[in-house]
């Protein structure tokens, strides 16, 4: 690969003047000044809203009409990426970015979300299926994806009764950030974690406004299982976190605002984010418990009622093929289970620990269970820590 | 004669075709939902979440767990249009009254510019400079260390206050600016001093304008789950952060059902009681003016 993978990263200060500058004299045309950026993703998701604005191009594709309803995570795509499609099938991307797999699940069952493509996780499949509300994908219409290049780990999820409802976007691990500077202790599990948050870190620590991780990370500091469903279990994890809720900094998923500012010190944190905070600051150590954690995969799929069925295929087949997902991992460094995809990375990056933790490490981590996403229990405990 | 009597004939038709667009609308847009949210509310969760038909008090019984929320709510809501109200006062009759014509309209566009702007992103800049590397870090240069106010019950009330205080400073500027000056001119003639002057007839005229503005952020306050989820880290947790969380992350349906049912009837009871005292004094004022 020719070009350095920073070169996708998203664009600084200077570099926009720069680039402006570049435009204004004329040296370089606007479709590459809206690329590298990012403004074209800016007008492409305003055009959806401004019909006028909408670009006329020609639909490489066939007729796919003019727009696609996307639910995503944030920081989670290159709006180079978003913007290239774009321009290159007239397609316009609202993006909707939302905060956990139970809230993309509420929009769904609660019926007429008009969401064409969604990002849901590995645990959530069944209960999609179970509950009707996505549908089986013709691979045929999505001919960017490898079967056999797909790591069955991470890919296998999608794949419910011997239908395929789903095809894989990235994968990652669960654990926390920490800033060194501040914590120089060294914690290396959950349990540290938390006696750290009651201790030396006290007013520092952030945990997630997501059950999955902030009950499956207490329940990993007394040793029982991530998934842990089980009464007493959850009793233990209950008064843990509500032991801790007068010493934390915040309970918010978007935790890197509070990193990056100094206000928190440590926080339960997924790989992408961990990599992006270590990349800026290198103070910022990502940790994988050694009593636990998740490890998870997200992938494509369809609702049942899409309203624009055709955009929908053209945009994962769009998304699935090898050099998009690459330019994708530039910005947001989750990795792929796509092997193509790693032939594309640099060395160092494949070997990046961050990225991709040692194997015993990873031995120690779960994939989330679907009961976990159902279970009322958890979301009460939730909502109880929450509320106290 | 004639004429009036034939308009009045032809009324009621005109009234009916007035209102009906008025009439569906409430009724398919706020009596209908509020009606299927009250059935929910006596429901069960579905196995997998969202709502499951049965006929169980089991949602009402659950509600002391919730117990926090509706305190925080029920402290915040009134103290915050407290605090609105106080310093909204001076600021809409400083422009009502004190202001020269020339500067009125800047300054009365200067209060309603920020109400163009999202309260999210207005409420996510405050997120930066409430932030460690905002305000404490000033602290810190002139020597105040370790000051932290973010995710604070203060940062909360100063964002309620931030976000509602141009709700509360429209409808009292409105009253102030309709006041007849030759009351006041009367009440001077009388011997009144200043003092007493504003306490018996420039307060009591302008109590329309502040009951409109306590109603209005009142109301909203009570609802509002965006300010303390931002600015109080999630720790601070209103009803309106209940209700989210019981529909969107818990999807237990009906007991968010039942605490909106709840707080709908909270509301109503609160409005009505205050609507009763003020109107109450405003009435009893007219009166005696008259």
């Amino acid at each position: 690969m020719s070009k350095n993978y920073k070169d996708n990263l998203p664009i600084t200060a200077v570099k926009f003047m720069e680039e402006f500058r570049r435009y204004r004299k004329g040296s370089v045309t606007r479709r590459h000044f809206l690329g590298v950026t990012g403004l074209g993703t800016a007008m492409a998701v305003l055009g959806a809203a401004v019909p006028g604005l909408a670009p006329r191009a020609a639909h490489a594709y066939g007729e796919l009409g003019d727009r696609l309803v996307f639910s995503t995570w944030p920081n989670y795509h290159n709006p180079v990426n978003l913007e290239e499609f774009t321009e290159t099938t007239g397609v316009n991307i609202q993006v909707n970015a939302f905060g956990s797999n139970e809230e993309m699940l509420a929009k769904l069952q609660a019926g007429g979300a008009g969401w064409d493509v969604f990002v849901p996780t590995n645990y959530t499949i069944t209960t999609y299926v179970e509950l009707g509300l996505i549908q089986e994908l013709d691979l045929s219409l999505i001919p960017n994806f490898d079967a056999a290049s797909q790591n069955p780990v991470f890919a296998g999820p999608a794949t419910v009764n011997g239908k395929v409802y789903a095809v894989p976007k990235n994968w990652g691990t669960t654990g926390f950030v920490v800033n060194t500077k501040q914590i120089t202790s060294g914690p290396k599990s959950w349990k540290d974690f938390f006696d750290v948050t009651m201790g030396a870190g006290s007013g520092h620590t952030i945990v997630h406004d997501y059950q999955l991780t902030t009950i499956g990370a207490a329940m990993c500091a007394f040793g029982f299982s991530f998934n842990s469903i089980v009464p007493e279990e959850l009793d233990k994890a209950e008064k843990l976190l509500i032991d801790a809720k007068p010493h934390l900094f915040a309970i918010t998923s978007d935790y890197q605002p509070g990193m990056r500012s100094g206000d928190a010190w440590m926080s339960i944190c997924w790989t992408g984010d961990g990599k992006q905070l270590n990349t800026d600051l290198p103070e910022m150590e990502y940790v994988v418990a050694s009593d636990g954690g998740e490890l998870w995969s997200d992938f494509y799929a369809i609702p049942s009622d899409a309203p624009h069925l055709t955009a929908a295929y053209a945009f994962i087949n769009y998304m699935q093929d090898p050099y998009i997902q690459a330019r994708d991992f530039a910005v947001h460094g989750y990795p792929t289970s796509d092997s193509r995809v790693d032939a594309m990375l640099p060395a160092d990056t494949i070997n990046d620990p961050i990225l991709y933790p040692a194997k015993e490490l990873m031995d120690g981590l779960e994939f989330g269970a679907a009961k976990t996403l159902t279970d009322p229990g958890r979301a009460e405990v939730m909502a109880r820590f929450k509320s106290a | 004669m004639a004429a009036a009597t034939a308009g009045g004939r032809k009324g009621p038709w005109l009234t009916v075709a007035l209102l009906a667009p008025t009439s569906a609308w409430f009724l398919i847009l706020l009596v209908m939902p509020l009606a299927v949210v009250v059935i929910f509310s006596f429901g069960a969760r579905a196995p997998m979440g969202g709502y499951a038909a049965a006929f169980t008090f089991e949602q009402y019984a659950n509600l002391p767990s919730r117990f926090a929320a509706f305190k925080n709510t029920m402290t915040f809501a009134p103290l915050g249009t407290l605090l609105c109200l106080l310093i909204a006062y001076p600021l809409a009759y400083y422009l009502a009254v004190k202001v020269s014509p020339r500067w009125k309209l800047l300054l009365l566009v200067l209060v309603i510019v920020p109400f163009w702007t999202s309260l999210l992103i207005r409420t996510y800049a405050w997120i930066f400079i409430l932030g460690g590397r905002g305000i404490p870090a000033l602290l810190e240069l002139i020597g105040i260390e370790g000051v932290r106010l973010i995710n604070t019950p203060g940062a909360v009330m100063l964002g309620i206050v931030y976000g509602y205080l141009p709700l509360m400073v429209f409808p009292i500027f409105v009253s102030l600016e309709k006041l007849d000056k030759g009351l006041l001119e009367v009440s001077s003639d009388l011997g009144g001093t200043p003092l007493r002057t504003f306490l018996q007839v420039t307060l009591p005229l302008s109590m329309p304008g502040m009951a409109t503005g306590c109603m209005l952020v009142f109301i909203l306050l009570m609802g509002e789950f965006l300010i303390p989820a931002f600015l109080g880290g999630g720790k601070i947790f209103f009803i309106g952060n209940a209700l989210v969380d019981l529909f969107l992350q818990s999807r237990n349906w009906p007991f968010g059902s039942a605490v909106a049912v709840t707080l709908v009837v909270i509301m109503l009871i609160t409005v009505s009681l205050y609507m009763r005292l003020t109107m109450g004094k405003s009435t009893g004022r007219d009166e005696s003016l008259m």
